[in-house]
Order: structure tokens, then C-alpha cells, then sequence
């Protein structure tokens, strides 16, 4: 999703991108697809608007690219249709680009990617009106093949900007673990920390990560996400729950498009993404049968900036079983001066 | 607090294989994207096809629908209205006037629960008004529960009009309950007449009595017997002046003259008759025995009550309402949510009926604004959680942020966020970036809302991204009054490059009336106070006055708000100023006019290997310059001539 949730953009191992526009009726229509890479596109992100329409997009052809719109020709327009074009190309990586994000708005048009060979690399485009040029500001070596990248978002003057790196490598000197970067503008040094589960039987390792800011009291909460399905949690007064699950049946898919939301939409089932006034299980006359009365755990918002979403979940092997044993971290290690990191909770209600 | 057990509902995604391949997703303000992937990074030399859709996962959508948003509307109107009358609540109006509010909001529910169920009865299909009349279920509940809270809480009946309410309570209920489904079955409920007395109407009840009377002679003495004894029955009614005491002995006397009516047989050739004494007499079997008329326990519970413990007192009535609840369920079946709730509440266990509230129902909607009014009665302990809120704003909080998603409520969750006072003002600062302003009214109702608490750093957030759309659309003027608006001095001077550019390249402004009246917002940047000046410029010569124009044009050289890359245009602007019949220049002006040009050209860097096109260019430069020189020349000698002559006069 974009920023406000009116776009969206996906890309494929097809090697292209598409955008999608919802309209004011809520349905979504395809507005731009175009070939981006010549390798299947891993990830694609949007910048924030103030920095106008701009996608960033990283591929297994070594490369990460900045893409931004362009307005059309009025029959463009008509149709429905615009057009992205290319500003830059990064082509510094030697292997797999596997993520790209941009930076928090309060530091500027900045970039980072991680690649397959361990490298993290951040750019910043100096002149925001100008996204053709971009300028290599740092290359961080992670030592393990790196799989995502998570900026932390706050934007108080406490916090320096610092940047999770995921990582699943699998070699058996290596574990799957995150890793946080941060700049100390003053010492103008990078100081790192280590988490590693305690559970890594399984070999998945660290598939996406997340930095968020915990509203209430201004901790970071790292989430890391390891499993074959989907959970949400939400949290009711401080204590995590899982409150849904959704996995796939595994049945083929009927071949209609679905545009509208009726076969999709979770109704009862997951009762508590959003208000409704949806009751629980039969009262004689007041409530009349649902399934599962999971109400009052409240998903918190997409802005991610209020009590933090999804904590972690255990690590899942290739069951959909919720499994409760916790996920502990051990005191993180540090490698280089730094200051210190604000103590991440250490064993959040899961 | 106990924990909230049991397991989480799956949602299976259809056509996705979880034991493959993985998923996806990623949050979006009111719905979620899904979709299936290969997490595997490496570049696969066979394609295996994957489910080619992106699943969009919404809750019901129902939450908005025309009538309930009606009910957040008015809600939100009793909401903010409580919270500005707080300061003036004191003394004894206080707890009449939270009473007043609660049955605001309590007719609000019924309002939208009426209106529903003339939706449900209308409905063309039969799916859509079986929905309908699940909501409508649902906000009856809610009535329910909120009346109980008014009357233990904030009305806290003392014994003796605590059962009056509690009959209140019920008879509402139950008279609603019937007229609902009588309209839904449409027939009558043929016992109708018998639950009167069931709910302690007496007087229809003696009306039947006598009538039977009439009808029937062998039973005339005992429906005369009887209904004497109901109208002698005592109860407590609004304005009657005797004490609780005074009530209960006359009540003892009464009961006793019951009792030995039915010892000495009075009714033994009536079953019917002698059942309803019995009943009088509060005789748990008896009306155990008329369960179906009963509709629930707590039906149950005031009849019994009504008829046993009149006086009963609020400590007391979570004892009765337990074992109501136990001999009515009779062990068949188990209590429901509602049920819970209920006890809760009858036990004073406020924060018992909020958390299962907040369980049953999955809207913050009810929740939300019973604790609010609750908290308004001093009844909820500062509950410290741990992020530093409490319960109320806790609430109001998740109630808010959801209205957020919705493309008008949103502007109700403003002013739920203006009462938080810990982390109302945050949350709203992260909301409102993310409201999608599709139309400039949108944008303008926002920047209004940040601008009036002082919200700097949004506007100008805004602001900026309103601006940036203008200027990739190419409309200079929405984009400079934006970035004005932002008090964004780089892109404003970024903006009113593009305007010079664009003079250049057509010889004309465009936004004409937006520069013109720049006014003090000129300042902003030195490029726009120059954009400002040089528009006026325009204009004074247009009005001819070019003594004026002239010096103007000068000054924004010496003062340098002009751009180096500009002073040629300028000087070139000059060249009809030069060639006026009349001396417009001074020496003196001209004389700087020429240092102007100079330091100009002499500042030119030497060209590198020139091309055809760069000659050409030069040519055009070279020229422009001579005819400068020229002009300058002979305006400076004829100002020299008229300046010498002036003063020689």
C-alpha cells in the first residue's frame, strides 16, 4: 500500500511491476504494469508522497531502481492509465538484491538495499526534485546473506537513525538473525546489535523484519517474521494475543476475478480487524449465532505507529499450529562503540 | 485479569498452498493484502505456477451503513457534549444530569435499532434481512445492558425504587422483545394478557380477573378474593412518601394474609386461580412453572423479586440474580455472554461488564462511550495500564482510530482524540497524515483541523504533498499558494523558478491573480519576493508608470534578489525603458545599469570547444549585449544633457 492506502504495488518473478488505483467506489484497477527488471522483482516500496509518486524496486538481476510517475496525456487519463518511467538504476551489487526500502522522511530521500552477499547499501538523493541522481552514502557488511530491511520510523530526536537487517542464512556457521545498524551522527560510526530466537530449528530464518516504535512508551519493538502463515495479534490491555490466523486451503482458485469482497471478506470469522457491531456467540434473543467471539482484541492501525502489530509469533515449522513457546533474546552483543539501543522488551506477552 | 482464552479463527485464503509455498501481505488502513509467495530467493529454473491473486481481506462492511452511522454521528454529538458540560456538572443536578445523558444515548440506540428493524422487515432478500435483524438483535442487547448500567450505576437506586426500575427494565425489554417478533411473525402472542401480572401490572390483571368473574359465578367469590388481594398488594410508587420500613411491615402484613389464604384453601377449587396466589406469594416452583412466559432469568429474577423482596436491596441482588439465573437455566444449558454481562453487572463489577463487553461485542462503539459516562460518575479507578492510559482513553482511543478508516467519520475521531488527554493528541497526529485528500475540500477540512491545534509539522507535511502533486501536474499556482502554506521557503523558491522558466520560455505568467496578491507571504523566499516584485515591475509598466517600473527593475538587480541566470532578461526588459522618447533612467541609474551589464559579462565563463549551435547562441548574445550597450550609451548622454540642463535652470 501507499501511504494512504489509495494505491497499491505489486511486483513478480514475471519481472514487472504493476500499480493499482482504488477508486471512490473501492474498487481496485490496474493503472500502470511495465517490465522493470531482467530477473524476477523481488520487492517493490513507495517512497513518501511529499517526495511525489516514487517507487523503488530491487530484482534478482543485481540491480534496485527508482521508478516515479509521470502525468499523462489527457487520454492517458481517460483511460486510466499512467506512466512510470526509470530515474535511476543501482547497480553496485554483485549478487541477488533481496530488499529495498526508503528511509523515514525527516532524513531525506535516502535508500537502502541488502543484497544476497551480505551487503547493505544506503544512497541519498541529494536534490529531492532531481531523483536521477543518487549518491552511495554507505556500504554496511553483514557478514550473512541478508533477506529484508526495516527502518525504524521515529522520527523524535532521540533516536538516531539505525535500520534492521534480516538475515536466513542457513550455513551452519551462521544463524538466522537480525541485525540493528545505527549511525551515530556525531562519531559518524556504525554500531551494530544482534538478535538471534532461541528456536532455529527450522531453517527459515528471518523473511521479513519490522522496526516499530511502540507508541506508549517509546520502546522499539523489533518483529521478526518466520512462518508459513499468517498471524495476527492484537493487544488488549498490554497482553499480546493471537486472535487469527489465515493459511491457505491449498484448493485451486475458481477462475473469476475477484473484484468484489463478498467470497473473501472475513466476516465473523476474524471478528475483530475493524469495528462492526457483529455480536458474539447465541444469546436466546439478543445475539444471534456467530462463530468465535473474539472481540475487543482490536488489530492496531496500518500507520504502525500505535500499539505495535504483530510481535512475535513463535517460529513455525511447516504446520500451521500456533506453537506458544516464546521467543526469548538473548542480551544483544555488541560489536563497536555505539550508544546504547533502547532496551527492546524482552519477552513481549507472547 | 484473567485471561482471554481460546483458540484464534482461521480464515482459509482460497487457491493458496500453505504447505508449499508462503504469503504476503501488508496493512492497509481498513483492509489487508494477501498474497501467495516463494520466500525463497533464489532464481528458479522452472516456473511452478502460483495463485496469481492478490486477496483483499476486509472486515464486514456492514459498520457503515447508513443507519449506524447515524448512531456515531449522534453519539459522537452526546459525547462531546458531556465532556464540555463536565466543569459545570456539580451538586446534586450532577447525577440527574449524567442520568439525562445516559437515556441520550440510550434513545439514540433505540432510534437506530428502529430504523433497522424497518429495514429488516423491508428487506427484499431474505439474507440481507436476516443481517438486518441481527443487528438489530445486537443494539437491543446493548440497550439492555446500558439500561441495567444507568440504573445500578449512575442512577444507584436505593431499595425500594430499585425494583421499580428493575421493573421498568424488564418491562421494556420483554414489551419490545414481543412487539419485535409479533411484527416479525406477525400473529399475537396469545399470552399476552397473562404476562401483565407477570410484570406486576396489576390493574390489567384484576380487569381479567373481574371479567372472569362476570363470566364465570361458581368463581366469582374467589376472582373478588383474589383480586382484592391485588390491589391491597403494597409497592412503592414514585412520590409516596412512606419510608422503606413502613413499606416493608405493610408488605409482611399483606404477604401473610396471602399466606393464609392459601393455607385455608381460599383457591383449592381453582388450580388456576390458586397458582396465581402463589405467585402473589412469590413461590419460586410456581412461576418456575410458567417459564415460557418468562422470556429469560432476569424476567424471572424482578418477577421474583417483585413478588418476594420488594425492598430487596442493591447489595443484595447479585445473590437473587444467581440463583434466578441458576434455577431458570436449570442446569440445561449455560450461560451466555449476555448473561455474563448481566451478572457482572448485578455483582458492581464494572470493569467485569466492560471487558465482556468489549469480548462479545467486536465494535469499541458501546464500550467506548459507557466507560466515558461511567468514568464521568467517578466510578472507574484510575485502572493504570502500563502504557500510561487508563481504561477510558484506552477505549476511546481504538474507537477513534477505527473511525479513521472511513472517508467522512474520520472527522468524528477528531474530536474523540481532543479528549484524550495522554495520547489523544499523538494519535490524531498520526492519523491525519494518512487521510487521503482526494479533493481540495478534504485537504482544506484537515489543514483546518491541524491548524487550530497548532499541529505545525502536519500542515506543513501536507502541505508539502499537496504542493509536489501540483508541481508533477504542472499547475505552478496551487503549488506556490501550497508551499506558501507549508511556510516551505525551499520549494517555494523551487516553484517560483518553474514560474521565471516558464516566462522565459512563453513570454507570459500564468496565475497572474495568485502573484498579484502574494502580499506579505512574499517574503517567504528571496526567489518568490523576487517572482512578487518582478510581476509588479510587469504591471507598473503596463500602467505606464515606468518612472517607477525603472527604478524597480533596477533595484531588484542591486538589491540581488534577482538570480544571476535573470539579469539578462531584466536588462533586455530595460531595452524599451532605454529607447522612451522621454529619459527615464537617471545618469545615475544608468550608470549602475551598466555595471550590471558588465560585472555580467565579464562573469561569463570562457567557452570550451564551441559547436554550431553554441555559436549561433553567442551570436545571439553578443548581439543582445552590443544593442544593450548601445542603448545604454545614448540613454546615458541624453539623461547627462536633461540633468545638466535642469540644474543649470
Amino acid at each position: 500500500f501507499d501511504f494512504h492506502g489509495r494505491r497499491m504495488a505489486t511486483c513478480s518473478s514475471d519481472q514487472s511491476v504493476k500499480v493499482w488505483d482504488k477508486s471512490e467506489s473501492g474498487d481496485w484497477h490496474c493503472t500502470a504494469s511495465w517490465k522493470t527488471h531482467s530477473g524476477s522483482v523481488w520487492r517493490v516500496t513507495w517512497a513518501h508522497p511529499e517526495f511525489g509518486q516514487v517507487l523503488a524496486s530491487c530484482s534478482f538481476d543485481r540491480t534496485a531502481a527508482v521508478w516515479e510517475e509521470i502525468v499523462g496525456e489527457s487520454n492517458d487519463k481517460l483511460r486510466g492509465q499512467s506512466h512510470w518511467v526509470k530515474r535511476t538504476t543501482l547497480v553496485d551489487s554483485r549478487t541477488s538484491v533481496t530488499d529495498v526500502k526508503f528511509a523515514p522522511k525527516h532524513m531525506g530521500l535516502i535508500l537502502a538495499t541488502c543484497s544476497a552477499d551480505g551487503i547493505v547499501r544506503i544512497y541519498e538523493a541529494p536534490d529531492v526534485m532531481n531523483l536521477s541522481q543518487w549518491s552511495l552514502q554507505h556500504e554496511i557488511s553483514c557478514k550473512l546473506s541478508c533477506t529484508c530491511i526495516s527502518w525504524n520510523p521515529s522520527s523524535s530526536r532521540a533516536h538516531s537513525p539505525m535500520i534492521a537487517v534480516g538475515s536466513d542464512d542457513s550455513s551452519p556457521s551462521a544463524m538466522a538473525k537480525v541485525q540493528i545498524f545505527e549511525y551515530n551522527e556525531n562519531t559518524r560510526r556504525i554500531s551494530v546489535e544482534e538478535f538471534i530466537p532461541r528456536r532455529t530449528s527450522s531453517s527459515l530464518g528471518a523473511k521479513e523484519v519490522h522496526l516499530e516504535e511502540d507508541l506508549y512508551d517509546k520502546k522499539l519493538v523489533l518483529i521478526m517474521l518466520m512462518y508459513l502463515t499468517i498471524f495476527f495479534s492484537a493487544n488488549y490491555m498490554d497482553n499480546w494475543k493471537c486472535t487469527g490466523i489465515l493459511k491457505g486451503n491449498g484448493s485451486p482458485v475458481n477462475g473469476s476475478s475477484q473484484q468484489g469482497n463478498s467470497n473473501l471478506s472475513l466476516g465473523s470469522n476474524i471478528p475483530n480487524l475493524q469495528n462492526s457491531l457483529n455480536g458474539s456467540s447465541a444469546g436466546r434473543y439478543f445475539f444471534t449465532p456467530l462463530d468465535s467471539p473474539r472481540a475487543g482484541l482490536r488489530w492496531s492501525s496500518h500507520t504502525q505507529l500505535l500499539p505495535p502489530p504483530p510481535p512475535l509469533p513463535p517460529l513455525v515449522e511447516h504446520s500451521c499450529d500456533a506453537d506458544t513457546a516464546s521467543l526469548q533474546y538473548p542480551h544483544p552483543r555488541r560489536r563497536y562503540l555505539s550508544q546504547p539501543l533502547n532496551p527492546l522488551p524482552e519477552n513481549e506477552g507472547v | 485479569m484473567e485471561e482471554l482464552d481460546g483458540d484464534p479463527a482461521v480464515t482459509l485464503i482460497p487457491g493458496v498452498n500453505s504447505k508449499k509455498k508462503q504469503m504476503c501481505f501488508d496493512w492497509g488502513p481498513g483492509e489487508m493484502l494477501v498474497c501467495e509467495t516463494s520466500f525463497n530467493k533464489k532464481e528458479k529454473s522452472k516456473l511452478v505456477p502460483n495463485c496469481p491473486f492478490i486477496f483483499i481481506i476486509r472486515k464486514d462492511e456492514d459498520v457503515y451503513s447508513q443507519i449506524l452511522r447515524k448512531l456515531f454521528n449522534e453519539s459522537h454529538g452526546i459525547f462531546v457534549g458531556l465532556q464540555r458540560i463536565e466543569e459545570e456538572l456539580t451538586g446534586k443536578s450532577r447525577k440527574a444530569q449524567l442520568v439525562r445523558v445516559s437515556k441520550n444515548y440510550r434513545s439514540v440506540i433505540r432510534a437506530c435499532m428502529e430504523e433497522m428493524h424497518q429495514v429488516a422487515i423491508a428487506a427484499k432478500d431474505p439474507a440481507s434481512g436476516r443481517q438486518f435483524s441481527s443487528q438489530v438483535s445486537i443494539l437491543s442487547a446493548m440497550e439492555l445492558i446500558w439500561n441495567l448500567c444507568e440504573i445500578l450505576f449512575i442512577e444507584v437506586a436505593p431499595a425500594g425504587p430499585l425494583l421499580l426500575h428493575l421493573l421498568d427494565w424488564v418491562r421494556l425489554h420483554v414489551c419490545e422483545v414481543d412487539s419485535l417478533s409479533a411484527d416479525v411473525l406477525g400473529s399475537e402472542n396469545p399470552s399476552k394478557h397473562e404476562s401483565f401480572w407477570n410484570l406486576g401490572r396489576l390493574d390489567e390483571a384484576r380487569q381479567m380477573l373481574s371479567k372472569e368473574a362476570d363470566t364465570s359465578p361458581t368463581s366469582a367469590g374467589m376472582c373478588r378474593t383474589l383480586g382484592d388481594l391485588m390491589r391491597t398488594m403494597p409497592i412503592l410508587s414514585p412520590g409516596n412518601t412512606q419510608t422503606l420500613t413502613e413499606l416493608e411491615l405493610k408488605w409482611q402484613h399483606w404477604h401473610e394474609e396471602c399466606e393464609r389464604h392459601l393455607q385455608d384453601g381460599t383457591f383449592t377449587s381453582s388450580p388456576h386461580l390458586e397458582t396465581l396466589c402463589k405467585i402473589m406469594l412469590g413461590d419460586e416452583a410456581a412461576l418456575l412453572e410458567q417459564k415460557e412466559l418468562l422470556n429469560n432469568w432476569y424476567h424471572f429474577l424482578v418477577t421474583r423479586l417483585l413478588y418476594s423482596h420488594p425492598t430487596v436491596k442493591p447489595m443484595d441482588l447479585h445473590l437473587y440474580a444467581q440463583s434466578s439465573l441458576d434455577l431458570f437455566l436449570g442446569g440445561e444449558s449455560s450461560p451466555e455472554p449476555l448473561d455474563n454481562i448481566l451478572m457482572a453487572a448485578f455483582e458492581f463489577d464494572i470493569h467485569q461488564v466492560i471487558k465482556e463487553c468489549s469480548i462479545a461485542l467486536s465494535n469499541w462503539w458501546f464500550v467506548a462511550h459507557l466507560t466515558d459516562l461511567l468514568d464521568h460518575c467517578k466510578l472507574l479507578q484510575s485502572h493504570n495500564l502500563y502504557f500510561g492510559s487508563n481504561m477510558r482513553e484506552f477505549l476511546l482511543l481504538e474507537y477513534a482510530s477505527g473511525l479513521f478508516a472511513h472517508h467522512s467519520l474520520w472527522q468524528l475521531g477528531v474530536d474523540y482524540f481532543d479528549y484524550c488527554p495522554e495520547l489523544g493528541r499523538v494519535s490524531l497526529e498520526l492519523h491525519i497524515e494518512r487521510i487521503p485528500l482526494n479533493t481540495e475540500q478534504k485537504a482544506l477540512k484537515v489543514l483546518r483541523i491541524c491548524e487550530q491545534r497548532q499541529m505545525t509539522e502536519q500542515v506543513r507535511s501536507i502541505c508539502k504533498i499537496l504542493a509536489m502533486k501540483a508541481v508533477r501536474n504542472n499547475r505552478l499556482g496551487s503549488a506556490l499558494s501550497w508551499s506558501i502554506r507549508a511556510k516551505d521557503a525551499a520549494f517555494a523558491t523551487l516553484v517560483s523558478d518553474r514560474f521565471l522558466m516558464d516566462y522565459c520560455d512563453r513570454g507570459c505568467f500564468s496565475d497572474l491573480d495568485l502573484i498579484d496578491n502574494l502580499g506579505p507571504a512574499m517574503m517567504l523566499s528571496d526567489r518568490l519576493t523576487f517572482l512578487g516584485k518582478y510581476r509588479e515591475f510587469h504591471r507598473l509598466y503596463g500602467e505606464k508608470r515606468f518612472v517607477d517600473a525603472a527604478s524597480l527593475l533596477l533595484s531588484l538587480m542591486t538589491s540581488q534578489i534577482a538570480p544571476r541566470s535573470f539579469w539578462m532578461t531584466l536588462l533586455t526588459d530595460a531595452l524599451p525603458l532605454l529607447e522612451q522618447k522621454q529619459v527615464i533612467f537617471s545618469a545615475e541609474q544608468t550608470y549602475e545599469l551598466m555595471r550590471c551589464l558588465e560585472d555580467l559579462t565579464a562573469g561569463r565563463p570562457v567557452r570550451g570547444e564551441p559547436d554550431a549551435q553554441r555559436l549561433q547562441d553567442d551570436d545571439i548574445e553578443t548581439t543582445k549585449v552590443e544593442m544593450l550597450r548601445l542603448a545604454l550609451a545614448r540613454n546615458l548622454a541624453r539623461a547627462i544633457i536633461r540633468e545638466g540642463s535642469l540644474e543649470g535652470s
